[in-house]
């Protein structure tokens, strides 16, 4: 099977479903010319055109209320906003009306639009540009929120998301756009609400999502060398939650790290381990453990900055403790 | 071309028809029959009417939270409209929006919105899809004076400008934004001419003759659908209501209002001008106002008659399955 970037799938999934189907454009800044600020959509211009990769003006609010708009009259928008912390920009349009039209209308109308964005930490650019949004939008019914860890998983996803007819909000982290695997040229799709196990153990359940499955799988090698096989669970997507998965794996181990890059406090983790209590507590041989960023705005020097998010050794270190 | 008398009936009906379904809502209101908010439109009837005259069927509008004269004019149906009032399962959104999200989308109302300016980004999404689809429909974005303050204003003229998007956007400017006067709140005296900064023709009409209007928007919308881009008109009207039910509109004079009911009221303009043309009698005038009258009351029976939803439809509709 050939291998891809992370950025490569991304680009792919939108190129293939921009063949398959005329509705589907691209709209952000800088998509168009300059191919993303990750390079996520390089090619699309040329392919596609100004009409269908459209550079926008700065206006993230627009961007967002636009792409619904325009799903709303038989378009599929797969928009763009350059960095999660930017949603903030765009959050009264996704939140008010991309997510609320169709239950406030009483079903009248659908919005099949994806936006995607990139998020997290990592390259030393601080507060503005590295933080992890997703729990913001995990607590607005209406919206589905996937973000991918690996390349298969993304263009599978992606490829799902732009031709369901619910908004997405689709986040991919900055870290992983220079990641390989491998990815078949033929089509496939990945459908939404199932989670991934990266990694069969019977020790312990690790649940994590985005880049840090990647950090999980290498905390996984480091218990290994102790002797504890930790099932990875990747969620892959957030909403729909694949809870069917996790008890399945909490019935098995019966101990849980849940971990996420975003700040600890009101996180996806909060949620995923209220959940577990309430569907598997019976099943729990300890406390649900959780390894999260911490709750400080991401700052910019380097060692502030590994030491504001979950890396492999804290993860292993976290399941360690629940095997004492 | 002159406007056949039909035509000019239809739109003294529509005129009544938002003044009627207004004041019932507002008894309704009063009764505690229909709860939450409702921002009544009544003193503006000629904006929507004129400016949906100047419309084709399948063209669309997105609308606001003062909407029910936006959807009475697209071709909405009272009895949809006010049983969505009253939060029952027979309504235009299935009791679900309310008087602040009123749709209906198969008749081309886009949708109210709650939120100031927020369909301005939607009707530029819809104009944009209309352009990609190499459509001939235009949209008719109405939105308030408070509106042309709000960032995505400012964000949407220029986009709409700059990809030459074929969409009208109508300023309902009524004076205040809730309490605060547009002299309070923006920094020029013509909202109209902020379409300079978006290369755009800006247009400033007296929102209470509903024939100035519908000329204004006959030509932004000719404009649109001939593929040379927006225009931004703003109407100047008034409201008679307070902002919602709790407004004690202590922010205006009371002889400001009575100015407005006895020597600018745009029905009474309209009925003025249908008999000094002799276009009908004060006969048929009357009976377009029985009409009106009659067709609100069964509205009124309709909605009080329906079912509410029932609590098992919690969650229906929040996502496509």
């Amino acid at each position: 099977m050939p291998e891809r970037f992370f950025w490569e799938a991304v680009r792919d999934a939108i190129s293939g479903e921009m063949r398959r189907d005329p509705a589907v454009f691209v709209m952000g800044e800088d998509v168009a010319i300059y191919g993303g600020a990750y390079g996520a959509t390089r090619g699309l211009y040329e392919e596609f055109g100004e009409e269908r990769v459209r550079d926008t003006p700065i206006s993230e609010n627009t961007i967002a209320g636009a792409a619904a708009g325009a799903a709303m009259m038989g378009m599929r928008p797969v928009a763009e906003i350059m960095y999660a912390d930017f949603l903030t920009l765009a959050m009264d349009q996704l939140v008010n009306t991309a997510a609320k039209n169709r239950y406030m209308f009483g079903g009248r109308t659908t919005v099949p639009m994806v936006l995607r964005t990139e998020g997290g930490t990592g390259r030393g650019i601080a507060a503005q540009h590295s933080q992890s949004t997703e729990a913001w939008f995990n607590h607005a019914p209406g919206i589905f929120l996937v973000m991918p860890a690996t390349p298969y998983d993304a263009k599978g996803l992606l490829k799902t998301c732009i031709r369901d007819d619910n908004p997405i909000l689709f986040i991919e982290h900055k870290m992983l756009y220079g990641t390989k695997g491998e990815v078949p040229d033929d089509e496939y799709t990945i459908p939404l609400g199932v989670a991934d196990v990266k990694r069969s153990g019977d020790d312990v359940t690790i649940i994590a999502y985005s880049k840090v499955v990647l950090d999980t799988l290498e905390a996984a090698d480091i218990l290994a060398e102790e002797g504890i096989e930790a099932d990875v669970i990747d969620l892959r997507t957030i909403k729909p939650l694949d809870m069917h998965t996790i008890v399945k794996s909490v019935r098995k181990t019966g101990r849980v790290v849940c971990v996420s890059e975003a700040c600890r406090t009101n996180g996806v983790p909060s949620e995923i381990i209220a959940r577990i209590q309430e569907e598997a507590f019976d099943w729990l041989d300890a406390p649900v453990a959780r390894v999260c960023g911490e709750d400080v705005p991401i700052p910019m020097s380097p060692p502030l900055e590994a030491a504001a998010v979950p890396s492999p050794e804290r993860i292993a270190a976290a399941a360690m403790r629940l095997m004492e | 071309m002159a406007d056949d008398k039909a035509t000019l009936l239809g739109y003294l009906r529509q005129m009544l028809e938002i003044r009627g379904f207004e004041d019932k809502v507002y008894e309704l209101l009063s009764r505690n029959v229909i709860i939450g908010a409702s921002h009544l439109s009544a003193g503006q009837e000629a904006v929507p009417v004129g400016a949906c005259a100047a419309l084709r069927p399948d063209d669309v509008i997105t609308s606001t939270h003062r909407g029910h004269g936006h959807c009475i004019a697209k071709g909405g149906r009272l009895p949809e409209m006010m049983a969505e009032l009253c939060g029952k399962s027979t309504g235009y959104s299935r009791g679900r929006g309310g008087s602040m999200h009123i749709a209906d989308v198969a008749g081309g109302n886009l949708g109210a919105t709650g939120i100031v300016g927020g369909n301005i980004p939607v009707a530029t999404g819809a104009a944009l899809a209309i352009k990609m689809r190499g459509e001939q429909r235009v949209v008719l974005c109405f939105f308030g004076d408070g509106a042309c303050n709000n960032g995505v204003f400012h964000e949407s003229l220029n986009m709409a400008g700059l990809w030459t998007l074929p969409v009208v956007y109508i300023i309902e400017n009524n004076l205040y934004g809730m309490s605060v006067s547009t002299k309070r709140a923006c920094a020029i005296d013509s909202m109209a001419d902020r379409a300079a900064s978006y290369n755009m023709p800006g247009v400033a009409v007296d929102g209470q003759r509903v024939l100035v209007v519908r000329e204004a928007v006959r030509e932004a919308v000719e404009r649109a659908r001939a593929g040379k881009g927006p225009t931004l008109i703003e109407a100047r009207t008034y409201r008679y209501y307070g902002h919602s039910r709790s407004d004690p509109r202590k922010y205006r004079t009371r002889e400001e209002e009575d100015h407005y009911r006895a020597e600018r009221d745009p029905i009474t303009l309209f009925k003025r001008y249908l008999l000094d043309e002799k276009v009908a009698s004060a006969g048929e005038i009357e009976a377009v106002e029985k009409a009106v009258a009659d067709a609100i009351e069964e509205a009124t029976t309709y909605a009080l008659d329906s079912p509410y939803p029932d609590e098992s439809e919690l969650y229906d509709f929040l996502y496509v399955e």
